[in-house]
């Protein structure tokens, strides 16, 4: 069987291989995450107590405030960072934070990417082809 | 990806003229900028730099004190750059519960600043303190707070620019051309038509919270249409805030008051999708934070008090004596304003605290709450009730005057 390909209008970072974590939610290191435990720790969050150490999350959009443009470098200098981020919309944040801790992201589809790719999948993110591959 | 149109100033920074740190600035700002398709840079007149620690870690301090350790002469920032709140206020660290190491950071992190150039406002909202921009100047500016109050009251453009982003803005004195520094961007996305105007602190932020929730994410502009009267400062600072914090908003229109928004027909295109939100529908959002009765600490906090907000608090502290802890925040621009009026003394005669240069949730809030015990905690701030759920806290959003109550009771009334 192929491998399902999404082209992506934004990306940047290394190339990864990884499962994926998805859920139709939105994403910010500083309301939704323990960066310590390294779990989605907001009660509301549709992840909430589940671990995003070395996954590829794939969700709906960027949301909150401008910390974590900081903590994707920190959170990789301790190795409690998702292993890539895969977005419906992102914001100048999450780009500015992928850019400082070198984290590979992926965001801008034709259809909604939380909907298209399956909780657990083994995916790729290429971002010098802009593509999401899955295997 | 189409690479980004560089001048001849920048060529010669991408060259290592300018030293090592401009260079390493803009290779970050073109990273960011082709990413968004930006076509080249935009000079920008101030820059705005988040930077608590909590945020940065170890890993962002040395790196910071990395670019401090350049030359003097090659790692100074070119425009006035200017601090968000610091992870503390060194003189009430042992309130809140803050370990050495922390504050050990905190000094770190604001030495290498120094030695960078920026100037230590330690504020979200130097709008109101320290100089508010002015209708289409190009900023970086680094609270998603100040970010929506600038774009959209003052009609400035700017996009969030993290720490990382800001900083080189700062020592580049640019920063690159996409989202809100374009025109075309700033057109209205969706309607909303609201059939009730708030007045109290807490439903401005309420009603911010209820249209983030529906715009959704960080491309969306709303048009806001049906309220009464001109409001103040303090109430859009909270409504802003609050829409940047539920919805990652930038911008946001209020016909007949915001100065891109004389008419309708200004920032809406026809057919725009229209949503129309009743006082309901924030009354409902903030019942649905009020989990309990009882309330372990009271926070006045994100964004910074101004000078009125504690002058208000102080009327309500006359005569009060309060039995959990309630801590005012303000910046230190402020402070000594609030000392001199003697707000700052009728706050602290009632057993309250009013701290300075620092924001709750950028302070280690996570370890304030093991520290000290503090879970239910009471504001009257949408956006802190938003982001401190994360932190383990229970949340509860409520007056200024009913938080004031339940500082002196102990218990949050219902309303």
């Amino acid at each position: 069987m192929s491998a399902r390909v999404f082209k992506a209008r934004h990306a940047m970072g290394p190339i990864v291989r990884g499962r994926a974590l998805v859920a139709n939610d939105g994403f910010s290191a500083r309301y939704d995450l323990d960066r310590i435990k390294g779990i989605f720790s907001r009660p509301a969050h549709k992840l909430a107590g589940q671990s995003y150490v070395g996954r590829i999350l794939v969700l709906d959009t960027a949301k909150g405030g401008v910390a974590t443009a900081w903590m994707l470098h920190e959170m990789k200098s301790r190795g409690i960072v998702p292993l890539a981020i895969v977005l419906n919309s992102v914001n100048p944040i999450l780009a500015q934070g992928a850019a400082l801790g070198d984290v590979a992201m992926l965001a801008g589809f034709e259809e909604d990417i939380t909907a298209a790719v399956s909780n657990g999948a083994e995916v790729e993110v290429n971002p010098q082809e802009s593509l999401l591959k899955v295997i | 990806m189409t690479a980004m149109k560089l001048n001849d100033e920048e060529n010669d920074i991408l060259a290592g003229k300018a030293g090592p740190v401009p260079k390493q600035a803009l290779l970050h700002q073109i990273k960011v900028g082709e990413f968004f398709g930006a076509s080249d840079f935009v000079l920008v007149t101030q820059a705005h730099i988040m930077a608590d620690t909590e945020s940065l870690g170890e890993a962002g301090v040395r790196w910071l004190e990395g670019l401090a350790a350049t030359t003097e002469g090659q790692r100074r920032v070119r425009i006035p750059t200017i601090t968000d709140p610091r992870g503390t206020d060194f003189a009430n660290a042992g309130l809140l519960g803050q370990t050495s190491a922390m504050l050990d950071l905190e000094r770190r992190t604001i030495s290498a600043f120094e030695k960078l150039g920026v100037a230590m406002t330690n504020t979200c909202i130097n709008y109101q303190t320290i100089q508010a921009p002015t209708r289409n100047e190009h900023a970086a500016f680094g609270d998603t707070g100040v970010v929506i109050y600038s774009n959209s009251v003052c009609g400035a453009r700017s996009n969030f620019e993290g720490g990382p982003s800001a900083l080189a803005a700062g020592l580049t004195g640019r920063t690159p051309r996409y989202g809100f520094h374009l025109p075309e961007q700033r057109h209205g996305t969706l309607r909303i038509k609201v059939d009730h105007t708030p007045t109290s602190l807490n439903g401005w932020g309420a009603l911010g919270g209820v249209i983030g929730r529906i715009a959704g994410n960080y491309w969306a502009v709303p048009v806001v249409e049906g309220l009464e009267g001109a409001p103040k400062s303090d109430q859009l600072k909270h409504f802003g805030a609050a829409m940047a914090s539920f919805g990652s908003i930038a911008l946001f229109h209020l016909v007949g008051l915001t100065p891109e928004a004389g008419r309708l027909s200004d920032v809406a295109a026809a057919g725009l999708p229209l949503h129309r939100i009743t006082k309901a529908d924030v009354e409902a959002l903030q019942r649905a934070y009020h989990t309990d009765d009882q309330v372990d600490v009271v926070v006045f906090s994100a964004p910074q008090l101004s000078l009125y907000e504690l002058g208000d608090l102080a009327g309500l502290c006359d005569g009060r004596r309060f039995s959990v802890p309630l801590l005012a925040v303000t910046s230190p621009q402020v402070k000594p304003d609030s000392d001199r009026m003697g707000y700052t003394a009728r706050i602290e005669a009632a057993g309250g605290s009013v701290l300075s240069g620092m924001c709750f949730y950028q302070s280690y809030a996570r370890e304030i709450s093991e520290a000290r015990g503090w879970k239910r905690l009471a504001t009257n701030s949408a956006k802190l009730v938003n982001i401190l759920g994360g932190y383990g806290y229970r949340p509860m959003l409520a007056s200024m005057e009913s938080c004031v109550d339940a500082a002196v009771s102990g218990k949050l009334v219902r309303t």
